[in-house]
């Protein structure tokens, strides 16, 4: 057994900084890397595009990505864990043995993690009385079962030991929980109990640390941001863990950000509900319980995690289709940019009326003014204001209507309200909503598939 | 004395489905049983009224000098449904640290 690994955080969601991963297996020593890359929503975009191509629907930069970062992979026995698989890890896997190929690397052990998809399944799940309803409503999944985009179940970080055991070198997993993939190195290397739920909690908060990226290492830090080092060359968080269950978060010490007792902090508060119940498919972790050290140097232990047994359910994320949106915006300059803009809005929307075009909402804010805030914006004195941004945007069932509204937004240009620009991008065009559905399902009816996949 | 709660605290904050998380940690301890005296849930509800459409829940965690809230019909139907700005409501922890409090 080891007495300690690290595991590097290289991705907090798809779309993060693409040179983050490649400086985190160059820069310094490392045993893991892990990316998360599925939102909520990601797993709709990638069905469709399996949808219009059977080899297609899993993270695209991982195949580049893989390309940068394998050698050294290879070199310093790093693994790799990523949810990128999406909703296809096996296309994925294949995708990177031909990269694997190109660089004349001929031994390479894969594992995908499958079964979380269960978009095919639902009718049969509902008829055998498991209603999925959705957490924050309370509606049976019924209601948007003719709409539905994708179905998966989170799993946790078992599937991904097992595939570690197996001797996987890369794991791919389709929709698993992001603390799952920095616990699952812990519990494989320490031999860690599955019934020792202090030690699963230890390893699930690694992992909520480390699953947004920079954001535990001095990235979008509320409190003193003026502190942190060199933000454009930003390490990323490493977990340096050890068998009892403790850990230190820190980074390399040649890339910029900043690990503190506040930068984590602000970490373990986000995105979370009751502390002493956040829930994972491996346990429930008690944040409460946390105890942080600032050791200084950019180290800062965390020890002494309580955790208690999972509960009988994964979590299922489900979406679906629910109409179309568009954003329009027009800039006024000085002078009265404020009082300009409120009027080209009323006009905009009088027009609309006159069309009779049907929203479900119409919502207008003034980027500059109060686009973050609403109406907790403080009154400014307008002669101050040197611009204005007038922010429009709709959603409706009705297609037509918000391909319509694209088209009144230039026109105000030359029929409105004087000093205005900044239409530059063509007309808005009617985007797809995708909205979530949250729902439990019992884990007794889905079963995790570990397929190894080897490059010989 | 008036201060803003960003004298002695910051914090992040971030989206769970309509709801919007709101996490703010004191500096040090005094300021920790400050927060917790005028950061109760009917004033943060108060605070944000026109933004925060549901019910505020307040959670302590004074292992990191911490308050968590959870504000309720918040984000305009959330995530990719939401026709907000921010839609995430990653400013609404600024939004609270600019609360004005009156201190001895």
């Amino acid at each position: 057994m080891k007495d300690k690994i690290r595991i590097a955080s290289g991705q907090g969601f798809w779309g993060d900084l693409i040179e983050a991963p490649y400086l985190q297996v160059t820069k310094g020593n490392i045993d893991y890397l892990v990316m998360d890359y599925l939102a909520e929503v990601t797993m709709s975009i990638l069905q469709k595009q399996k949808n219009k191509n059977p080899n297609a629907g899993y993270a695209k930069d991982i195949p580049p990505l893989m390309k940068r970062i394998l050698p050294f992979c290879v070199e310093k026995k790093i693994k790799v864990i990523t949810n990128g698989g999406g909703v296809n890890p096996e296309a994925c896997a294949n995708e990177i043995f031909n990269v694997a190929r190109e660089l004349g690397i001929n031994n390479l052990k894969i594992a995908v993690i499958l079964g979380d998809d269960i978009r095919t399944r639902i009718d049969s799940l509902v008829n055998e009385g498991h209603p999925l309803k959705n957490m924050e409503t309370g509606e049976p999944v019924d209601r948007i079962k003719d709409k539905l985009l994708s179905a998966n179940v989170y799993f946790g970080a078992f599937p991904i030991v097992e595939a570690l055991q197996k001797g996987a070198d890369i794991v791919i997993t389709g929709r698993t929980t992001d603390t799952g993939l920095t616990l699952a190195p812990m519990i494989y290397e320490f031999g860690w109990d599955k019934k020792n739920f202090d030690l699963l909690a230890a390893g699930t908060v690694a992992g909520h640390i480390l699953e947004c990226g920079a954001q535990a290492s001095g990235g979008n830090f509320l409190g003193d941001w003026q502190s942190v080092d060199n933000f454009a060359e930003i390490g990323f968080p490493i977990a340096e863990a050890y068998p009892d269950g403790s850990f230190v978060i820190t980074k390399h010490e040649n890339l910029g950000g900043k690990v503190s007792f506040e930068t984590v902090a602000e970490q373990l508060v986000y995105e979370i509900g009751d502390p002493k119940n956040y829930i994972t498919p491996d346990c429930i972790a008690d944040f409460t319980s946390i105890k942080l050290q600032d050791l200084g140097n950019n180290r800062v232990k965390v020890y002494d995690i309580k955790g208690f047994e999972d509960t009988e359910f994964y979590k299922v994320s489900c979406s679906y289709a629910d109409g179309y949106s568009a954003v329009g915006s027009l800039t006024y300059s000085w002078p009265q940019a404020l009082t300009k803009a409120k009027a080209a809005d009323k006009i905009l929307r009088k027009r609309m009326e006159n069309l009779n075009l049907k929203f479900d909402e119409i919502r207008t804010e003034f980027v500059g003014y109060n686009s973050c805030h609403g109406p907790l914006a403080k009154e400014i004195d307008e002669d101050s204001i040197n611009e204005l941004m007038m922010r429009v945007a709709v959603r409706s069932s009705d297609y037509d209507s918000v391909e319509r509204f694209g088209k009144e937004i230039a026109p105000l240009i030359l029929t409105g309200p004087p000093a205005v620009t900044g239409f530059a991008g063509g007309r808005p065009k009617p985007s797809d909503v995708v909205a979530y559905w949250p729902a439990l399902l019992s884990k007794k009816v889905v079963t995790p598939i570990v397929k190894i996949m080897e490059l010989k | 004395m008036k201060i803003k709660i960003k004298d002695i605290a910051h914090g992040r904050s971030g989206d769970k489905g309509d709801a919007a998380n709101v996490g703010i940690i004191a500096y040090d301890d005094k300021g920790y049983e400050i927060i917790k005296k005028h950061l109760t849930e009917e004033n943060v509800k108060k605070y944000f009224e026109g933004v925060c459409f549901g019910e505020v829940k307040r959670w302590e965690m004074p292992n990191i000098r911490a308050l968590n809230f959870l504000l309720n019909n918040t984000l305009g139907g959330g995530g990719t449904v939401s026709l907000k700005h921010d839609a995430q409501g990653k400013t609404l922890a600024a939004a609270l640290l600019r609360m004005e409090i009156d201190v001895d």
